[in-house]
């Protein structure tokens, strides 16, 4: 399966949840498709068929505002119908809200507000490392989310429990709800503080590329004795320069002029990729 | 006497539980000497985890090992566990239903001297109105040890306050009726009904023998099922007496006595009057001498259900 062109038909998806919703974080969506499609096509153990039982991967989405872009993968994967959720996102009473919920079938934990991932990821790994397990834990956080004191909390944990079951997801796009992240909350040398915090980091220069997220989560795979950071370097609003680099994107719903153009986009990338 | 508090006995059940149950799993955070949980750290290591003075990691972790099949049991001051972790008691634990039964020790005024950051007056009116969280207060060890004998077989969230000393016994080890989620009623009586949760119980009942000394005959219920409120029991406690009077070791907003008035306004309408600490930092001592400056005693809610007898 070409992952790049899938993912770029997905972020297609993202928008017309978007626009039928009337609201959503597209932003950040755009700038993590990669990375999820990586994960549930490539990287992790979970399916429709293992996921009720113990022995599958867990996944928990800590930036839980990008929860389009994981319905969007989570559809495709066969958790429930696409359909379905591009109809009923947002919709009055529909199971399909705006912040993962595990009342759906391929979420595991509810998430929203912010540095709640990590922790909840080291109790995980904790776990399956208990229980003699190989199943892995993975969690995507966001860069402003990096702001949180429970983020350190949980890394804290996870180098001093040395979880190499588990790999942190950095979607490093550079952009918060007002501004850019140096700007908001000065966040740099994220290398430097998560090595210091006794994780592993790899640095992935581009972190919409699914050649190198793949080699990174290998990377990750094959390290032992301590937790693993990916640090995603991705572009917010990725596949459209109507959206792209754009801090005013973070949550936005397009117009119909942005909107053909966006769709434009994203169908002539996944054309050419 | 069974002088045993009732944090010991939380630990003692563990610690029978863990024995036949692998998935029973204790989280500390820094806190295993004051939570008496260091013979469960000794006796079962791979069951125990530390996580530091990081409370929000604690319930968050809990609740990670928790969606993984663990039944988890962080345990920390009461004022940690509910304020500084809320949101993960609130979003990882009750709203994701992760099965974490989260431990208050030292509640209330139990840190008596070290001052309101230690004392947790607002944990029932936070974590009552979290959707799907249960919150008890058991009055002693023996109510105690049947509350948890349940909890660790159950699947739901649930907060637990205790005290951080031991306390009278209430009931005896033969002796402890004990029906989950319902109210024990320890006496009827016709003239002012007392509902009581936690450590106020022990008073409530004393107070009751007072007031019976000098005629007047006290409804004395032992609500230690803060939510889900036995309803039931207030409605009839408040219909077979003139009067209701709360006593809890909380804040006088959103605690035992706001809940029954509630019942009792909707349903049998009473004169209800809610002892409790006061709307400030409580005034420097141990927790028997706030008790006392209170009115927080045996004395103290006898005079109180007297007044309120002649309002």
């Amino acid at each position: 399966m070409n992952l790049t062109k899938l993912a770029y038909q997905l972020r297609r998806d993202v928008v017309d949840m978007i626009v039928a919703g009337k609201g959503g974080h597209i932003g950040g969506d755009m700038s993590v498709m990669d990375v999820l499609v990586t994960l549930y096509f490539d990287e992790m153990n979970v399916t429709p068929e293992n996921f009720a039982s113990a022995n599958h991967d867990h996944f928990v989405m800590s930036k839980g505002h990008s929860v389009e872009s994981l319905y969007a993968v989570l559809a495709a994967k066969g958790f429930f119908p696409r359909e379905r959720v591009l109809k009923e996102f947002s919709q009055f009473g529909s199971p399909f809200i705006g912040h993962p919920n595990n009342k759906l079938p391929g979420i595991e934990m509810n998430s929203g507000a912010l540095g709640h991932g990590l922790p909840v990821a080291v109790g995980m790994a904790i776990t399956e490392r208990m229980n003699g397990s190989t199943n892995r834990v993975y969690v995507v956080m966001g860069d402003g989310e990096q702001a949180e004191g429970s983020v350190w909390e949980g890394a804290m944990a996870g180098a001093n429990y040395k979880l190499d079951n588990l790999c942190a997801i950095l979607d490093r796009n550079r952009l918060q709800i007002s501004g850019t992240t140096e700007e908001v909350m000065a966040l740099e040398n994220l290398k430097a503080k998560w090595s210091a915090f006794g994780w592993h980091v790899i640095d992935v220069a581009d972190g919409n590329d699914i050649a190198q997220l793949k080699e990174a989560f290998a990377q990750a795979r094959a390290t032992k004795g301590q937790p693993s950071l990916v640090l995603a370097n991705t572009v917010k609003g990725k596949g459209s320069a109507v959206m792209e680099n754009k801090a005013s994107w973070h949550h936005h719903v397009p117009n119909a002029e942005e909107y053909a153009q966006i769709m434009a986009d994203l169908k002539q990338h996944e054309e050419e990729a | 006497m069974t002088n045993i508090a009732n944090k010991q006995m939380i630990c003692d059940v563990l610690m029978a539980a863990a024995q036949q149950d692998k998935d029973i799993v204790v989280l500390c955070s820094d806190s295993r000497g004051s939570a008496s949980a260091t013979p469960f750290a000794k006796a079962f290591p791979e069951q125990f985890v530390e996580v530091g003075i990081a409370e929000q990691d604690l319930v968050g972790i809990a609740a990670g090992m928790a969606r993984c099949g663990k039944r988890t049991f962080p345990m920390s001051p009461a004022c940690f566990i509910t304020a500084r972790s809320y949101e993960q008691c609130k979003v990882d634990v009750a709203y994701s239903h992760t099965n974490v039964k989260l431990i208050g020790i030292s509640g209330g005024v139990s840190y008596g001297a070290l001052g309101m950051s230690h004392h947790s007056a607002q944990d029932i009116a936070c974590m009552s109105s979290i959707p799907g969280m249960r919150v008890y207060l058991p009055s002693d060890c023996h109510q105690t040890k049947k509350l948890m004998e349940v909890l660790v077989k159950d699947n739901e969230p649930a907060y637990i306050r205790v005290g951080r000393n031991a306390v009278p016994e209430v009931y005896t080890e033969d002796n402890c009726p004990f029906v989950m989620d319902q109210a024990t009623v320890i006496q009827e009586g016709s003239d002012v009904a007392l509902i009581a949760c936690g450590e106020m119980v022990l008073y409530a009942k004393q107070a009751a023998a007072l007031l019976q000394a000098q005629g007047i005959s006290a409804y004395v219920v032992d609500m230690y099922c803060v939510k889900p409120l036995d309803s039931a029991a207030i409605i009839k406690a408040a219909q077979q007496t003139k009067a209701v009077l709360t006593i809890e070791e909380h804040s006088p907003f959103g605690g035992l006595g706001s809940m029954v008035a509630q019942v009792v306004a909707a349903n049998c309408p009473r004169r209800v009057r809610n002892l409790s600490l006061p709307d400030s930092p409580v005034i420097t001592g141990t927790s028997l001498e706030v008790f006392k400056y209170y009115g927080l005693t045996a004395e103290g809610i006898a005079n109180s259900a007297k007044e309120l007898l002649n309002a």
